[in-house]
């Protein structure tokens, strides 16, 4: 009942405009269509002027809504983030100037100059003084934001510090797998062909390589240590995802068969972002940003970022993949292969 | 006139008397209306398509929408238009994706790509450059049964169990690969696929068509430097689309033979569905390269038309030549070369290497700089102009305001390392519906509006046209400005749902809002619709006296009101002078056909 009359009215009001559009049609030829096409003329001339008028406050009406919404308020979480901020604003400024000058020329000019009989308007067909202006003055500015943005993309995408601790993470539909190398700081072997979920195997993780027995598997949440570089080697096992890390300014895909590497130095913790954001259930979240199937929109993971400390009492807790998976790798596996990770494991306990 | 100097262009004289001297020959229904091989035909043929298919794209982006904005409610209705995909009035997220997916399709290829330059291109090149038709009159009407070809296979796709294509319209493998992926990548993509081949064999035969015309047409006196702008910007649109959609025919072969014939060029180490799939080296990125070296251009493709449509419409409706006439060829010139040389600006994220991404910032940004050029130019011609608001130089208007929107957050995602921050948020949404969106629909509504007294021999209502404007020119900053926000605030597009998502899911208000206007926009294009099929039949007539109503100096106006096909019942006119002499020597305007006299003043 409710549709019917809802559309009942949405057919009424537009048979309204009809009529009144129609109407005033016929009453502009009896007016002299002259007449009522200058009036009309001024009309939107007027509009024009109006439109910019609201406009310029819209927007500063929209920047108070929400730029205490977007991230910019509080500041990037990682090193890489606050350079990225910092060339933001610089693009702003200058796009913004553009913006302000070139739409209230446009709506002032089409206000100012809207028809009259007394104006003669100006045979002008071209200028190379101006020409050469408005080619030149772009040309220049575009050039320093090209220098800036090439400046820090190289820094972005130059090899990650020596330090830098390294943690894979690989997509798929639709979560996020994360592997820490161990003791040994390599990532073991994988090859997708070894995927095996009912053998505790569900990265594909080559066991014969032995830089994999000591590799820690943690589905979603990765921790990181706040202040040390981190290097993730992203990957995926299905169709490309994407790491999305808004707090951190950075996002790199996940692309089936072709590795891809980002780093960055985080420097706020979880906690002193939630203090930061008001928000005690804050956490920096991993976004999947490219579209990889129906559930894209689930594919969240989380990154804890936090004191050396913390990251110690959690790091200790875990265990490696490989112990789970092991009951399944004896059979399967060569004697030499056994005896290695018997000789692993009379090492006592892996931190 | 300097400007000829500049290209030294030797005039091509084409007569074509043997059409003249027969120009009644008798028409029956299906040969005039349906296999019309006259360009007016044609372009109303591709017009008429093109906003049947922009009502479908439209409605399907307002129930996507409606998902959005009210992601806790439900919609009976849906369920009674959908059925399966919506239970209980409930998008299911599956059809949620096909829809987002059809509404790019849609709009990029069908609206803006084929009803855009399709039409305008159709309709204005033949006779704005003096020829009685098309280069290859049956090729035109290939051309457009092609693309109705295309429809009908996607539009089929619709109504398929598995539904119709949904990885989003840039079909990205693997996802579009494997049926395993999605239920969209079944059946829906080999339909979306086989549409888009037809659709690219149509727009070579179009594109092909309209250079040869440009190029071999133009009647006695016509030289390049002559051409109005807008038969400019069809050719270089029509240079665009015929250098770069073979690329994308290439990545849509190469897609269908690992789909089916078991080929690995964009598949390797892939395990889906408790699957290991035998594929080994193939790369998904070699299918973005393909895709975008389409795909840029492509939105130029879009843009063009629009900003030629744009330049004559100010022009004429400030009563003042276009300022910089060669200036603007240049630009279109340098936009057209450079856009195949930023196409992997969509792709900085995908692990290419740094340092070939970084020409790609670098001929990004440079394209800017064309872009700017007319941005002032355009401005300049409205300075000190005496400006008539016609429905279409209000659209126009609009085209230049949206373009300046849009346009200048393309310098922050073309800039690779914001692009880091920004890619595939909704910063991009709002960068690209205004920039090649809405402003390429102002500039095809600026198109429609005034050329539809040539087209139609009658004129449109202009209340209706002005609240058409309105509306959509408000609505469509109500709509996209806000979405800047929620792309700083790192929100990803093509999400569902935000609610579970502690970062995003304080914009829940905003989006509701951006709905209930899209809603109303979506709504207010029925004023235009019924504006343009009641003006048809019932609209004021032009006449003698109103045969040129904007009082243009181009020669579509100098064919009778209702031009038969062949265009001019007597002899092609002779074209003396460029086609933006308004306010010259105290004159309103002269015509293109009229001799310099004497006594006039040089430019």
């Amino acid at each position: 009942m409710n549709t019917f009359f809802l559309i009942a009215i949405v057919v009424l009001i537009f048979l309204v405009i009809f009529q009144i559009s129609k109407a005033s049609e016929y009453v502009s030829i009896l007016k002299g269509e002259e007449r009522s096409r200058k009036h009309d003329n001024k009309i939107n001339g007027f509009l024009m002027i109006a439109f910019l008028i609201f406009g310029l406050i819209g927007v500063w009406w929209c920047n108070e809504l929400y730029y205490p919404k977007t991230l910019l308020p509080y500041g990037a979480a990682s090193s890489q983030g606050e350079k990225i901020d910092t060339m933001m604003w610089i693009t702003i400024v200058i796009t913004g100037v553009v913006f302000f000058i070139t739409q209230i020329l446009l709506f002032w000019f089409s206000f100012k100059y809207q028809e009259t009989d007394k104006r003669k308007p100006l045979f002008f067909t071209h200028s190379n003084k101006l020409e050469i202006i408005w080619t030149g003055v772009p040309a220049i500015t575009l050039t320093i934001l090209v220098v800036f943005g090439l400046k820090y993309w190289f820094k972005f995408t130059a090899d990650a510090p020596k330090n830098a601790q390294v943690i894979e993470i690989t997509g798929h539909q639709f979560g996020w797998e994360m592997r820490y190398p161990g003791r040994d700081g390599i990532l073991g072997r994988k090859n997708y062909k070894l995927i095996d979920a009912a053998k505790n195997n569900p990265l594909g993780v080559d066991w014969s390589d032995a830089a994999s027995h000591d590799d820690v598997h943690v589905p979603t949440t990765m921790h990181v240590i706040v202040n040390r570089p981190v290097k993730l080697v992203i990957n995926s096992m299905d169709v490309i995802h994407d790491v999305g890390l808004p707090q951190f300014r950075l996002k790199m895909d996940a692309v089936p068969g072709t590795p891809t590497t980002i780093w960055f130095t985080p420097t706020v913790t979880t906690k002193e972002m939630a203090k930061k954001t008001g928000n005690p259930d804050f956490v920096y979240e991993i976004s999947c940003d490219q579209m990889c199937g129906k559930g894209h929109f689930t594919m969240r993971g989380v990154i804890v970022v936090e004191s050396q400390k913390e990251y110690h009492d959690w790091w200790i807790k875990q265990r490696p993949e490989y112990l789970k998976a092991k009951e399944f790798i004896t059979s399967a596996n060569t004697a030499s292969e056994s005896n290695k990770t018997v000789a692993l494991e009379n090492q006592g306990p892996i931190k | 006139m300097n400007n000829e100097e500049v290209l030294h262009e030797k005039p091509l004289v084409v007569h074509e008397t043997e059409h003249a001297a027969h120009p009644h020959h008798h028409q029956s229904f299906i040969t005039k209306y349906i296999f019309s091989q006259d360009h007016k035909m044609i372009s109303k043929q591709y017009l008429l398509t093109g906003i049947i298919w922009a009502v479908i794209g439209g409605f399907f982006s307002v129930i996507f929408r409606l998902q959005l904005g009210f992601p806790d409610q439900t919609f009976p209705f849906l369920e009674d238009i959908f059925g399966h995909w919506a239970k209980g009035g409930r998008l299911d997220t599956e059809f949620y994706y096909a829809l987002v997916t059809m509404h790019g399709t849609i709009l990029v290829f069908f609206v803006l790509t084929a009803g855009l330059s399709g039409t305008f291109s159709n309709f204005l090149i033949p006779l704005q450059v003096g020829a009685r038709d098309m280069a290859s009159p049956f090729l035109n009407m290939l051309s457009y049964w092609f693309f109705f070809l295309a429809s009908v296979v996607m539009f089929s796709s619709l109504f398929l169990q598995t539904g119709p294509a949904s990885g989003g319209w840039t079909i990205y493998p693997p996802l579009s690969a494997l049926g395993d992926a999605m239920d969209g990548s079944k059946a829906g993509m080999d339909f979306w696929l086989t549409s888009i081949a037809f659709f690219i064999i149509s727009v070579l035969l179009g594109g092909l068509n309209y250079i040869t015309t440009v190029l071999n047409l133009r009647t006695k006196g016509m030289f390049m430097t002559r051409l109005p702008l807008t038969v400019w910007s069809f050719l270089f649109t029509a240079i665009l689309g015929v250098l770069t959609f073979p690329v994308l025919l290439s990545a849509v072969v190469l897609l269908l033979f690992d789909r089916h014939l078991g080929t690995s060029f964009y598949l390797s180490d892939i395990y889906i569905n408790g699957k290991i799939l035998p594929n080994e080296g193939g790369s998904p990125i070699l299918f973005q390269h393909l895709f975008w070296f389409l795909g840029h251009p492509e939105v130029y493709i879009i843009a063009l038309p629009a900003m030629g449509i744009t330049s004559e419409v100010i022009s004429t409706n400030s009563r003042k030549p276009i300022f910089g006439y060669m200036a603007m060829v240049g630009s279109f010139f340098a936009i057209a070369s450079l856009s195949f040389l930023v196409w992997a600006h969509h792709m900085f994220v995908s692990g290419m290497n740094p340092f070939l991404g970084s020409f790609f910032v670098l001929f990004t940004l440079l394209i800017a700089v064309p872009s700017a050029i007319k941005v002032f130019n355009w401005l300049t011609t409205l300075w000190k102009g005496n400006i008539h608001f016609t429905p279409g130089m209000l659209f126009a208007i609009g085209f230049v305001s949206l373009f300046i929107s849009g346009g200048l957050t393309g310098i922050w995602l073309g800039n690779s390392a914001l692009d880091f921050h920004l890619h595939d948020t909704y910063f991009v949404i709002a960068h690209f519906h205004l920039v090649m969106g809405v402003a390429s629909m102002f500039g095809m509504f600026a198109g429609i509006y005034h050329w539809y007294p040539k087209m139609f021999g009658r004129f449109m209502n202009n209340t209706l046209a002005y609240l058409h404007f309105w509306i959509s020119l408000i609505g469509a900053y109500f709509i996209f400005w806000p979405m800047h926000y929620e792309g700083l605030a790192g929100m990803p597009r093509r999400y569902y749902d935000f609610s579970n998502w502690e970062s995003f899911k304080m914009f829940a208000g905003l989006n509701e809002f951006i709905s209930i206007t899209a809603i109303v926009v979506f709504a207010a294009q029925f004023l235009f619709i019924f504006n343009f099929f009641y003006s048809m039949y019932k609209g004021r007539k032009l006449t003698e006296r109103t045969k040129n109503p904007w009082h243009s100096t181009t020669l579509e106006w100098t064919t009778p009101i209702h031009p038969p096909h062949g265009n001019w019942t007597s002899e092609i006119p002779e074209v003396h002078r460029w086609p933006y002499d308004y306010g010259k020597d105290g004159r309103d305007f002269i015509g293109q056909t009229e001799p310099i006299g004497a006594e006039e003043t040089k430019h």
